[in-house]
C-alpha cells in the first residue's frame, strides 16, 4: 500500500513535468535550422526523394550504422544468454490447426515479398531497411507460429547478416575513396529524382540494412523460440 | 491534433511508468516498459508535427523547390525510427534475461530477487 503512493506520487511528479511542457509547447510555423537544411539540399545533393532515408542513411549514415551494431549485439546477447537453454528433446504439441498451416504456407511468400519492396523503396516512398527487415522477420514468427518446433539454420542467418554487415562497411568505406566521405552515397550516380534506380547507394545500402535486420530479428525470434518450456 | 498526440502520449509514458512500478511479474513489467517507449516516440513525433504541412517526401505535389514550406521537420521522424528498433532490441534483451531468472527461481515475482539487499 505504501509502496504503491510512492509509485502514486512519483507518477504525479512526473504528470506535472509532462503538463508543463505540454502547456507551454507552442508548435513551429517554420522548419528549423536543420531540418531547414535537410529539406533544401537533399534532392540536389543526394537525389533521395524521401527525407527521412536520406537523414538515416546518408547525412547520420555513421549513426546508423552504430545502430545496426546495437541490433546485432541485442541479438548476439539474446543468442549467448538463451544458448545453455536449448531443448533436450521437443515436447509433443497439440497441432496448431489446418487454418493456420494453410495461411502460413500463402501468406509467408507475400510477406516476404512485401519485405524486399519495402526496403527496395525505401529512398521513395514511407518505409526502408529497418521496416523491410521487420516485415521480413514477421514471416520467421508467422512459420514459428505455424510449427514451433521448426527449426532456422542458425549458420544460415548469420551468414546473411555478416556479408549485407560487410557490403554495408565496404560501400561505405568506398565513400571515402570515391565521394565525399565515409558512407556517402554518391559513389554511385544520382539518377532521376523519384525513380526506382536513383539516390546512387541509398537502395544498396538500405536493402544491405533491411537483410541485415531482417537477419538480426529472425535470430532473436529463433533463439526465444529455441528455448525449453519451463 | 499535436496537442492530442502529445497528450496521448505522455500519458502512455505515465502509464508504462505506473505499469513498472506497480507490478511485481517480470513479464508484466517488460510490457509497462514497452508501453512507456511508444508514449515516448509519439511525442517525439508530434513535436515534428506542423499543421498544414505534409510528410517529408518529395514527389508530384512537393517539389524540391517548395519542401521547405510544405513538409514538416524530418528529424524527428529519424530519431523515432532508430528508437523503435533499438526499443525492440531491449525488448528483446529483456525477455531473454526474464526467461533466465526465471530458470534459475522458478518465479517472476520481482520481490523474490533478494540477492542485492544489504
Amino acid at each position: 500500500m505504501v509502496k504503491r503512493l510512492i509509485a502514486l506520487a512519483l507518477l504525479a511528479v512526473f504528470g506535472a513535468v509532462f503538463a508543463t511542457l505540454l502547456l507551454g509547447y507552442t508548435p513551429d510555423s517554420e522548419l528549423n535550422l536543420t531540418a531547414r537544411y535537410y529539406a533544401e539540399r537533399t534532392a540536389a545533393e543526394l537525389g533521395a526523394a524521401n527525407i527521412v532515408t536520406a537523414i538515416v542513411v546518408t547525412y547520420r549514415g555513421l549513426d546508423t550504422l552504430g545502430e545496426v551494431t546495437v541490433l546485432f549485439l541485442a541479438a548476439a546477447i539474446v543468442g549467448l544468454v538463451l544458448a545453455n537453454s536449448r531443448p533436450g528433446q521437443a515436447r509433443e504439441r497439440a497441432p496448431v490447426g489446418e487454418l493456420l498451416t494453410t495461411g502460413t504456407r500463402f501468406l509467408v511468400p507475400m510477406i516476404l515479398l512485401l519485405g524486399v519492396y519495402v526496403f527496395v523503396n525505401g529512398h521513395l516512398t514511407p518505409g526502408g531497411g529497418f521496416q523491410g527487415g521487420a516485415i521480413i522477420a514477421s514471416a520467421v514468427l508467422l512459420m514459428l507460429l505455424a510449427n514451433p518446433l521448426r527449426h532456422f539454420s542458425h549458420n544460415l542467418i548469420a551468414a546473411i547478416e555478416s556479408l549485407a554487415g560487410l557490403f554495408y562497411v565496404t560501400l561505405g568505406l568506398a565513400g571515402l575513396f570515391l565521394a565525399g566521405g565515409f558512407l556517402d552515397n554518391r559513389i554511385l550516380p544520382l539518377g532521376n529524382l523519384g525513380e526506382l534506380i536513383s539516390a546512387g547507394a541509398i537502395p544498396v545500402i538500405y536493402s544491405l540494412i533491411g537483410l541485415k535486420v531482417g537477419a538480426e530479428f529472425s535470430s532473436m525470434l529463433a533463439s526465444l523460440a529455441e528455448t525449453e518450456e519451463l | 491534433m499535436a496537442y492530442l498526440a502529445m497528450a496521448t502520449g505522455f500519458l502512455l509514458i505515465l502509464i508504462g511508468f505506473y505499469g513498472a512500478l506497480t507490478n511485481r511479474n517480470l513479464l508484466r513489467m517488460i510490457v509497462a516498459f514497452t508501453i512507456a517507449d511508444t508514449g515516448v516516440n509519439i511525442v517525439i513525433v508530434a513535436i515534428g508535427y506542423m499543421r498544414g504541412r505534409t510528410a517529408p517526401i518529395l514527389d508530384s505535389t512537393v517539389s524540391a523547390a517548395a519542401a521547405v514550406q510544405r513538409i514538416i521537420d524530418p528529424v524527428p521522424q529519424a530519431l523515432v525510427l532508430t528508437a523503435i528498433v533499438i526499443g525492440l532490441g531491449v525488448t528483446a534483451l529483456m525477455l531473454a534475461y526474464a526467461y533466465k531468472l526465471y530458470e534459475k527461481k522458478r518465479t517472476l515475482d520481482i520481490a523474490r530477487f533478494t540477492e542485492l539487499k544489504g
